[in-house]
């Protein structure tokens, strides 16, 4: 136990003579939290429309109005050609056009049916369904109305009436979804970084021979190498929780207990993998570009910007080999909706037994001789 | 190496298989508290669409709870006692959907599709009583991307961000070796001159990066059939001017940094992720608060990506986006100035 100690006071004495270290562990965190919550944003607010009115009728004019009084959209241009609604798509002036054709009002009342078209720029397909499916929902309101009024047995309306009830988060606010992800992202981010530059630090810098002649075993070795980098992740996470709770007023619906609980064990995932990958490479370099890599993956996979449901199965099944993506969605269980323990048992059971195994690897790889 | 031409390679087939936002299956669960012939056809309706999964059946109020925090369902439908019933005697009856809006967007797609789809059952009951309602029907149409297809939005991110990895991160940390292990001294008390050292450290990073931007393209279209409709030169071109750009920013950061971890951490949290979140990568730059669409300028990938966008997928020339480019031109001039004189000083 006292060899472990010497350790932790050596290693804490490393980062916290490193000046530039100690700012990039404590502010660059908080900031980016700050920062990425409102940039990592899939809301659209502002979808800037043009509309092209060959119609110029009553009808034809307050559906243009109900988009202008939308709190989603903002006119941008209105004209009678349609070459030129076009144009401003192309630069990038507007993001969507809604045509209504000429004789659209006649053909409502003649016929009973009309047609509107919608034209959305595609290049970002997520933004471009989510702006079909706010246009649609105008439209579908407005068609709903005009029933209403029109309809001979008088304020009736639709014989199903649908009403959605939107849990968890009622303004739908899309911040409240990314800030207990992006929290996880960091603390990985750093945990990961700090672990696997560590050991092949000492390598490079040749202190590694001297800790290798020293009494020390592999169990200490490593213990000593994860404490304080998990005592570092933790702080990190304590300092997010606040800011999340401070600076978004998103208060954790669950217990914060749990909530630790559970990180603890994630973090022993996280570091051991650095560590791991800190006793195979050689040069620094080398690798930050493995960690890189294996974050990326973890990053792109983890349903932290987009949901794992929409990816292939074999996505899917990768996942499953995914650290980050069982923490990020245990986190926002506790945080967003108060899940207890036996909501997610299996996700931590998954992460426990991921804990034991990349431990174990982190100190069977690690090799005393050079 | 394997490391460096595996990143793109593995980044795009991610981006392009398994990163999408499209709703099809989402698990939903349904508590029928009438289980009629209008609730079983309205369940048969909604499952049919393809967008949803009928993932379980539930038998009372207080299970509605339960499923959504486990998490994998998305949304209780909800219909009420006697729905066929109270539809007969009073035409009129309601559906509640339960939406797991913690995922706001996912939300409000869900609600958007099944609501069309029971306005829709509402317009054939109303349609066989002779009672024809009135109708809007709405044609959409998805320029650029017709297939809404992820890859279209990514790809152009992808290059951007390996461009800029490569010639960031690279440059920066093995000029930060070099200081780190004293070879950088004998490079410099050499006869070489500072700008042969620099161009020769440079060099290499440059085809390193040109061959990456060759698989990326490559992938692109080959793989995921994406289509570069304007000019492959201006395209190229283009990507040079923002390799140098990259590489003096990379240079830059080594300059400034005593140790490679420095120079890392540099560009890994200066540079990376706010080039992933604040230069439209996923997420569009209109929609983030006003002070964040300022700092959005001053990232270099943003206008790199605006220029890939231009030309590979509207297919328009250089007029569209020279302002873009005078951009990027600007920015590398001012780091190669900055850190010729930073090199300079520590000469002496």
């Amino acid at each position: 136990m006292k060899t472990v100690l010497y350790i932790l006071q050596k290693e804490f004495i490393q980062v916290f003579r490193d000046k530039a270290l100690l700012p990039m562990i404590l502010i660059v965190p908080v900031m980016q939290l700050l920062v990425l919550s409102y940039a990592a944003t899939f809301e659209i607010k502002m979808v800037r429309l043009v509309a092209v009115d060959f119609d110029k009728s009553g009808v034809s004019h307050r559906i243009i109005d109900r988009f202008n009084g939308s709190p989603f959209y903002k006119l941008a241009a209105q004209t009678a050609n349609y070459a030129e609604a076009e144009d401003l798509l192309k630069k990038d002036k507007a993001d969507q056009i809604i045509v209504i054709p000429e004789y659209f009002s006649k053909s409502l009342t003649n016929e009973k049916r009309a047609e509107i078209q919608l034209v959305t720029n595609a290049i970002n397909g997520s933004a471009a369904s989510l702006m079909n499916s706010y246009a649609l929902n105008i439209i579908m309101t407005f068609n709903k109305d005009i029933i209403v009024k029109t309809n001979p047995l008088k304020g009736r309306g639709l014989p199903v009436e649908v009403r959605p009830r939107f849990r968890y988060n009622p303004e739908l606010d899309y911040k409240t979804y990314m800030v207990p992800g992006i929290l996880v992202l960091l603390v990985t981010i750093i945990g990961m970084i700090l672990t696997s530059m560590n050991i092949v630090k000492e390598k490079e810098v040749g202190t590694i021979e001297q800790l290798n002649v020293a009494p020390i075993n592999r169990f200490h070795f490593i213990a000593g190498k994860l404490i304080p980098f998990w005592i570092i992740a933790m702080f990190d996470l304590l300092l997010g929780l606040a800011v999340a709770r401070f600076a978004f007023s998103i208060s954790i619906e669950g217990s914060v207990f749990l909530l630790l609980g559970v990180a603890s064990v994630y973090l022993v995932v996280v570091l051991s993998f650095g560590l791991f990958v800190s006793t195979f490479t050689e040069t620094m370099q080398q690798a930050m570009f493995v960690s890189y890599f294996f974050l990326v993956i973890f990053i792109l996979l983890s349903g932290l910007f987009t949901p794992i449901e929409s990816m292939p199965r074999w996505a899917q099944y990768l996942d499953y080999l995914n650290p980050l993506a069982y923490f990020i969605k245990i986190n926002r269980m506790i945080m967003l909706k108060g899940s207890s323990f036996s909501d997610f048992q299996e996700q931590f059971y998954s992460l426990a037994v991921y804990a034991a195994v990349m431990l174990s690897f982190a100190t069977f790889r690690h090799r005393k001789t050079v | 190496m394997v490391i460096l031409f595996g990143i793109p390679f593995v980044q795009v087939l991610l981006f392009g298989f398994a990163i999408t936002n499209d709703l099809k299956n989402a698990p939903v669960a349904i508590l029928d508290m009438s289980k009629d012939v209008v609730t079983r056809n309205i369940t048969r309706k909604l499952v049919s669409s393809g967008y949803f999964l009928l993932e379980k059946n539930l038998q009372a109020n207080d299970e509605i709870e339960r499923v959504l925090k486990q998490g994998t369902i998305k949304m209780v439908v909800v219909f009420e006692s006697g729905f066929a019933r109270k539809l007969q005697k009073e035409g009129k009856a309601h559906i509640q959907l339960i939406l797991d809006a913690s995922e706001p967007n996912t939300a409000s797609m869900i609600k958007a599709y099944a609501e069309g789809i029971i306005n829709g059952y509402s317009f054939e009951m109303l349609a066989k009583k002779g009672n024809i309602p009135l109708q809007i029907n709405v044609r959409s149409k998805m320029l650029y991307n017709p297939e809404l297809k992820s890859v279209y939005m990514f790809v152009p991110g992808v290059i951007t961000f390996i461009l800029m990895l490569i010639s960031v991160m690279m440059t920066s940390v093995s000029i930060a070796r070099e200081k780190e292990t004293g070879t950088l001294e004998a490079l410099l008390v050499s006869p070489l001159k500072p700008a042969q050292i620099v161009v020769g450290k440079v060099i290499p990073y440059i085809i390193l990066s040109f061959i990456n931007l060759l698989t990326i393209l490559g992938l692109a279209k080959f793989v995921f059939s994406m289509p570069v409709n304007g000019s492959y030169l201006l395209l190229l071109s283009e990507s040079v001017l923002f390799i140098i750009m990259s590489l003096s920013l990379g240079i830059l950061i080594s300059t400034i940094s005593k140790t490679q971890q420095q120079a890392m951490l540099t560009s890994m949290f200066g540079l990376l992720l706010p080039t992933i979140l604040l230069s439209g990568f996923i997420f569009p730059v209109e929609n983030m608060p006003v002070v964040l669409q300022y700092l959005s300028h001053l990232m270099p990938g943003k206008w790199f990506i605006i220029i890939i966008k231009n030309v590979m997928l509207k297919g328009v020339g250089i007029e569209y986006f020279w302002k873009e480019t005078l951009i990027i031109f600007l920015i590398s001039l001012f780091f190669i100035v900055v850190s010729i004189r930073k090199f300079k000083i520590r000469l002496e």
